[in-house]
């Protein structure tokens, strides 16, 4: 058993000293996650180099012009993040522009192209943090919930079918009902491997993995039969405006309330595994569950708990891309979402505030991948290797503080992810 | 961590497994008669052809003709009666039973189908086996990895990688068998990856899988995106491995063209499974591993090197995973696809959950994913009134239903998962 628990050996402290300790143990609990970034970065810089046909030709004549060499690296790698800074958070001198344009003349049309990139990384960074909850929220009962994915879709479908379907409601009413049915979706996807995991020990790696593809399945078939828009496409019809999710800004800027929401939900996840019972019970049971069966608790109804409302969690993920973004679910909605979830949560160590930020970081790397890609021309996919060594670098902080010389951190929580296949 | 469901006494006496079980046949037996049973034409005939094709060198037989309606009551009385012995007496080996009812139930779905009809069954066999070949790779390299106690979920992601370095380095070199080992060597090397990840560095192993799948996807498609699209003829189109006929046995009527009309890899996968059946039970080495999968102190205080073990097994596993993955580009289509090995490794690590962690019966059960997998396109030829989406979805229905212990509790290693700690 690993050390864990800096809780249980807090003895009584001067406050300063109390509050000197409590800021180390946070420096701590960043520092790796940081650096663990900072290197995936790095190596991702060398993919993109040592696969740009400039750099490696630059190469060839290594022993005779080095600068260039260099210099033709440095330019890719610059082109590449540059690209990407520029896509994730926007270029500072057309803001800077834009806003006196506006103070000027009132004029806003600038002002919005100008916050376009940094809308759309919050608005890629929204269903991140809910899925990531959702992954967080399985961690700390002991599951690994890889079905996200498939109850993100099921999610999508479930909102967009109450959106579309439901005519004639009022906002106040259609909107919280589309929302609460994505988030039905989920967890009632989720419910079946946790309710497998529960009564039968089957492991719910493999099953929420088929359970995935099932879903994949059943949207192929209901967005080309039952769910069809009319056309050509496989799309399903678009939502009611009744049951869009409110935007902040006009037209193009998609930014809207689904943020709020997500932040919101956050905060009641923290809420709901730090300060309540039932929390308490579903942290035992991921911490130790042999011994919150000897406490009395119910191993079986955690589990599945658990599992519902991490589904529901990935449902509303979904509901808020439906609702808020998109307005129709079509084939290949889901983008790896779930996958990317597993990468949050670890990134996040399984905490609200964590997997907050960790999304915020993963949003603005997606939002600034997309314009990488079409003005670098390097593929998106590089996000998912640099998402890889930042899961590797977080689940073995040994490498990361044998490369950067540093001592072993104390006193910090170690989570239990999974275990066994459950037999 | 076993869930121990106690149901009251009384009820356990008279309800027990074997009555359960002979309910289930009885409801078999009567959707039997549900679905194929009703509304047939007296008369009809199903023709099953058990010759494969033009090419095959096995001596032609004449093709088997059933007729529909007799055949169909027949098997039907057969599954009711086996239901009735089951619930009065009970038979000795209930799994036997319910394979004899399930191949009941196969054979009047096939005959209902192939009413009226010509139905290639030697073909679909053949198909079956050829499909079941990356599937049972897969599930032997978790066995080899698991029986010293390394949960291997990165099956998926090793084959994805090596397929793809399969079809390169054969397109490369125009050497097939260069692409083989190129794909052994990924595989390898992946495979090193985690077993350094589990086991020096102690991270949770099944992170660490879904970390290298996470890579295996991103870096095979970012490879797909930035070189493989733009050059497919001088990276990607490296032909197939040619069909070997065996001679003599080739000609064996329906065993011939399954069994002796097949692939390189195929007949890889026949030698691996005996091999590794007899390393793990009949040599020094298999005793050792197995040693270590069960109680690694125990080995260790015999002088057995628990790492070295461990990381022997887990790199060669890799390697097999690697001829797997070969499969997919080299052994079947000779092109690299993105995603293509569609969550086969998982279906591998069924299948080797369901072949309870022995080499024979992994690959007996991934020859009933195989059969699914092939089933589903040849009842889409023969246009049976079920959408596709809905037989696609089988193997992983079948694969949920056998982790959840129908066929009795499969019980892995016992240190299965977990890392080692030398005192």
């Amino acid at each position: 058993m690993s050390t864990r628990g800096g809780e249980s050996r807090e003895q009584p402290q001067p406050t300063a000293v109390k509050r000197k300790v409590v800021w180390s143990q946070a420096f701590q609990a960043v520092l790796v996650p940081a650096l663990a970034v900072l290197t995936a970065l790095i190596i991702g810089a060398v993919v993109i180099a040592i696969t740009d046909a400039a750099v490696v030709a630059a190469y060839r004549n290594f022993f005779t012009a080095p600068g260039k060499a260099l210099a033709a690296t440095w330019q890719a790698v610059r082109t590449a993040y540059g690209a990407l800074f520029q896509g994730s958070f926007g270029n500072p001198q057309e803001l800077y522009q834009a806003v006196k344009v506006y103070v000027a003349t009132k004029e806003t049309g600038p002002l919005w192209q100008a916050l376009w990139p940094i809308t759309e990384s919050l608005v890629a960074a929204t269903p991140y943090i809910l899925a990531g909850l959702a992954v967080a929220l399985g961690f700390r009962c002991g599951l690994f919930n890889i079905g996200v994915e498939g109850q993100f879709f099921m999610g999508a479908l479930a909102s967009a079918y109450i959106g579309y379907r439901l005519t004639t409601l009022p906002t106040l009413v259609h909107l919280p009902l589309a929302v609460l049915a994505g988030a039905l979706g989920g967890a009632l996807w989720a419910a079946i491997p946790g309710y497998l995991k529960a009564r039968t020990g089957a492991h719910e790696v493999v099953n929420t993995i088929m359970m995935n593809w099932i879903a994949f399945r059943l949207s192929d078939w209901l967005l080309n039969g039952p769910m069809k828009a009319p056309g050509y496409r496989p799309i399903t019809p678009q939502i009611e405006p009744t049951a869009e999710l409110p935007r902040f800004f006009p037209a193009p800027l998609r930014l809207n309330v689904g943020f709020l929401l997500a932040l919101a939900t956050a905060a009641v996840v923290y809420w709901f595994l730090f300060k309540t019972t039932t929390g308490f019970e579903i942290r035992t049971v991921g911490a130790n569950p042999r011994a919150a069966r000897y406490a009395g608790m119910n191993i079986t109804r955690n589990f599945v708990l658990a599992m519902v409302l991490s589904g529901a969690l990935a449902g509303l993920a979904a509901a808020t891309q439906v609702l808020g973004v998109d307005h129709w679910v079509g084939q290949g909605f889901s983008a790896g979402y779930g996958f990317d979830a597993i990468a949050l949560a670890l990134l996040g160590k399984s905490h609200p505030l964590g997997v907050v930020l960790a999304s915020l970081l993963f949003g603005f790397l997606r939002g600034g991948a997309t314009r990488m890609q079409s003005l670098a021309g390097i593929p998106i996919d590089i996000i998912s290797i640099i998402q890889a060594l930042v899961i590797v670098f977080i689940a073995a902080p040994d490498i990361i503080r044998w490369l950067y010389r540093l001592r072993a951190g104390r006193g910090i929580e170690e989570l239990v992810l999974t275990r066994g296949w459950g037999g | 961590m076993a869930i121990a469901v106690t149901r009251p006494q009384a009820r356990a006496a008279f309800m027990n497994r074997s009555r359960w079980m002979g309910i289930l046949l009885l409801i078999v037996g009567l959707l039997m008669f549900l679905l194929f049973g009703r509304g047939l034409e007296p008369g009809q005939e199903a023709t099953f052809g058990l010759n494969p094709g033009k090419d095959s060198q096995a001596i032609a037989i004449p093709d088997l003709t059933l007729p529909v309606q007799p055949a169909l009551y027949a098997l039907i009385m057969l599954t009711l009666f086996l239901g009735g012995w089951q619930l009065a007496r009970g038979f000795r080996s209930a799994g036997a039973v319910l394979g004899i009812a399930s191949f009941f139930f196969v054979t009047a779905f096939l005959t209902w189908a192939a009413r009226g009809k010509s139905f290639n069954l030697v073909g679909m066999l053949s198909s079956s086996l050829v499909r079941a070949t990356p599937i049972a790779l897969a599930g032997l390299c978790g066995v080899v990895c698991e029986r010293c106690a390394v949960i291997n979920i990165a099956i998926e992601g090793m084959m994805l990688t090596s397929a793809q370095a399969a079809v390169v380095v054969a397109t490369l070199t125009r050497n097939l068998y260069l692409g083989l080992l190129a794909a052994m060597l990924t595989g390898a090397i992946l495979s090193a990856v985690h077993a350094v990840l589990s086991i020096r560095f102690r991270v949770d192993q099944i992170v660490s899988g879904t970390a290298i799948n996470i890579f295996g996807a991103g870096a095979t498609s970012f490879i797909s995106a930035r070189f493989l699209e733009k050059n497919v003829d001088l990276l990607n189109n490296s032909g197939t491995f040619p069909v070997v006929s065996i001679p003599l046995l080739s000609k064996i009527p329906i065993l011939g063209p399954i069994f002796f009309e097949n692939g390189i890899i195929v007949y890889l996968m026949f030698i691996l499974v005996v091999v590794v059946h007899i390393v793990l039970f009949y040599t020094p080495w298999g005793l050792r591993t197995r040693a270590v999968g069960e109680h690694p102190r125990a080995a260790d205080t015999l002088g057995i090197n628990v790492f070295l073990t461990r990381y022997v097994n887990v790199i060669a596993a890799g390697m097999i995973a690697g001829i797997g993955g070969a499969y997919f580009t080299i052994g079947s289509v000779g092109r690299f696809d993105e995603i293509m090995t569609a969550g086969k490794g998982f279906i591998g690590l069924a299948a080797m959950i369901f072949g309870k962690w022995n080499p024979f019966g992994t690959f007996a059960s991934s020859l009933i994913f195989g059969f699914a997998d092939s089933l589903q396109i040849k009842l889409q030829i023969l246009r049976v009134p079920i959408p596709s989406e809905f037989l696609l979805m089988a193997p992983y229905l079948v694969t949920m239903i056998v982790l959840a212990g129908v066929v009795g509790r499969a019980i892995p290693p016992a240190a299965d998962g977990q890392p080692y700690v030398k005192e």
